[in-house]
């Protein structure tokens, strides 16, 4: 292949992820709140087009015309660069996430990722880390307390379960001799599924996503009661609407994180058991992918409408106390494995 | 002109502009925002240098986590005191022009009178090249494995201590 054609191979598959994600992060919002209304037995939105189905719409039409304040207290350029941080740091997580595996396509071998990259694991490591950045410059600049107050315990629930979310990844990099999640998909071949074989990984991999999140059972930077509506207390239009997408962006990112690392990525048993070839196949491959995202992301919510908030002390007992040596365990687990049982 | 000679000039300008930025603020929180930029202007330039790891771990490190942990302390300051600290020493500024001149042509040594990597002989032109995770990692657990698990030790004893520090305040 040319230099011009892996371009324009590339362009697509961006500009095809970006909408793809785009339209799921706007009906995640739906569904979260559909979801809600079931949990809360009440209806939910069901006034915008059929089922309410429009409705992500209509929010960011009613984002975008509201009057945009910010305060006079306010560090003004980092108060409107955080959103976008967050947003940035949100979508760039997708570029290495393979979501297929390799096509032939108008006799073009093209593989179902953005970028390929030797170290991709580090690269998803490396921008979960420079999350906390959005949230923490808008705790700032803000120039109130509460926003302040929900800033500085984003930085710190971030640090304390990224060591656990680390150890967790590096029981699967041992099992697949690769830092690049392609190889990392390619070594789940079967029911070979890392959730399966390292279930304690798994375990401690999933809590630590809900806290880098931010979601509920570990939403401390911005709980309502007690710090208004934290790091985001004073932003309002199109800059808070940043925040929440990029709270629903995150949700994707880690769901395909998950999926990626534990659940096998695109890998569809039902493909072996049938002997499905060609184009059958890598659509049952990809539908695997998107159905195992939307349970996670079914997962995701189901949790926040069912179990309270921590308070801040047991949030940071369970990080350090509990899910860290669990991980540790889960390394020692994973090495035993290999050593004794030679997977 | 290529590319890669363009990436550096923008990196290195950028990198510079944030260092002399960071330096120049009056205010910590702000400065410690311009040492991220100068670390991600960092982590481009050792991706030039085809050092992927390096590049990574940098941001990992330094921007992820030590940056965190410095404004997480410093939200909590007085962000008044360091303005009041300046202007109270002259003595301070007169010493802090002295290190870092010192500093600067220290640095200036090293470039003007080091040989560039390009006529070394090949193995140490190979030793240059170690930059992706697999050379890193194998160099690590074999030729450099007692220095690595040297620093290991040092690390865990620093742990240890710092908890120890920690648990006599609480106490």
């Amino acid at each position: 292949m040319s230099i011009m054609e892996i371009v324009v191979i590339t362009l697509i598959k961006i500009v095809a992820i970006l909408s793809v994600f785009l339209l799921s992060v706007a009906y995640s919002v739906y569904f979260e709140r559909k979801i809600a209304s079931w949990a809360q037995n009440r209806v939910g939105p069901n006034r915008v087009g059929w089922n309410g189905l429009l409705q992500p719409f209509a929010d960011v039409f009613k984002l975008l015309l509201k009057e945009d304040i910010v305060p006079e207290a306010s560090n003004k350029p980092l108060h409107t660069l955080a959103p976008f941080i967050a947003l940035l740091v949100a979508f760039s997580t997708y570029a290495v996430i393979p979501f297929g595996p390799e096509v032939e396509l108008f006799g073009y071998k093209i593989n179902l990722v953005v970028a390929d990259v030797n170290i991709g694991i580090l690269y998803v490591l490396a921008f979960t880390s420079i999350a906390v950045y959005g949230i923490t410059f808008a705790g700032w600049s803000s120039g109130s307390k509460y926003s302040l107050l929900g800033g500085i315990r984003s930085s710190a629930q971030m640090i304390s379960y990224e060591v656990s979310m680390g150890f967790s990844v590096g029981g699967v990099i041992l099992l697949a001799e690769s830092l690049s999640p392609v190889k990392i998909v390619e070594a789940q071949h079967g029911w070979m599924w890392n959730a399966i074989i390292q279930p304690i990984g798994f375990i401690t991999f999933l809590v630590s996503s809900f806290a880098e999140t931010n979601r509920l059972p570990f939403d401390l930077p911005e709980a309502e009661p007690e710090l208004v509506g934290g790091y985001h207390t004073e932003y309002s239009s199109m800059k808070f609407a940043g925040f929440f997408l990029a709270e629903y962006a995150n949700m994707i990112i880690s769901s395909a994180l998950i999926t990626t690392l534990y659940l096998g990525g695109w890998q569809n048993p039902l493909v072996d058991i049938f002997h499905i070839q060609g184009g059958w196949a890598v659509a049952m491959q990809v539908g695997a992918f998107m159905i195992k995202i939307a349970l996670l992301l079914f997962f995701f919510i189901w949790v926040r409408w069912s179990l309270p908030r921590f308070r801040y002390d047991q949030l940071m007992n369970l990080g350090w106390k509990v899910m860290f040596p669990l991980a540790l365990l889960n390394i020692i687990w994973v090495a035993v494995l290999i050593m004794v049982f030679k997977i | 002109m290529n590319a890669e000679l363009i990436l550096f000039i923008v990196f290195a300008l950028l990198a510079l502009f944030a260092s002399v930025m960071m330096v120049t603020r009056k205010n910590p929180v702000l400065s410690a925002v311009f040492l991220i930029l100068n670390f991600f202007a960092l982590a481009g330039l050792y991706l030039l240098l085809n050092a992927q790891f390096i590049a990574v771990v940098q941001i990992i490190v330094y921007a992820g986590a030590i940056m965190v942990l410095f404004l997480f302390v410093l939200m909590l300051l007085n962000q008044r005191s360091e303005e009041k600290i300046l202007n109270g020493k002259k003595n301070l500024k007169i010493f802090a022009i002295i290190v870092s001149a010192l500093v600067v042509f220290q640095l200036a040594y090293i470039i003007f009178y080091s040989k560039p990597s390009a006529g070394l002989a090949p193995e140490l032109q190979k030793s240059v090249q170690a930059g992706t995770v697999e050379q890193i990692g194998h160099q690590l657990y074999t030729n450099y494995v007692l220095p690595f698990e040297a620093a290991g030790f040092l690390l865990l004893a620093a742990t240890v201590g710092a908890l120890i520090l920690a648990k006599k305040k609480f106490e």
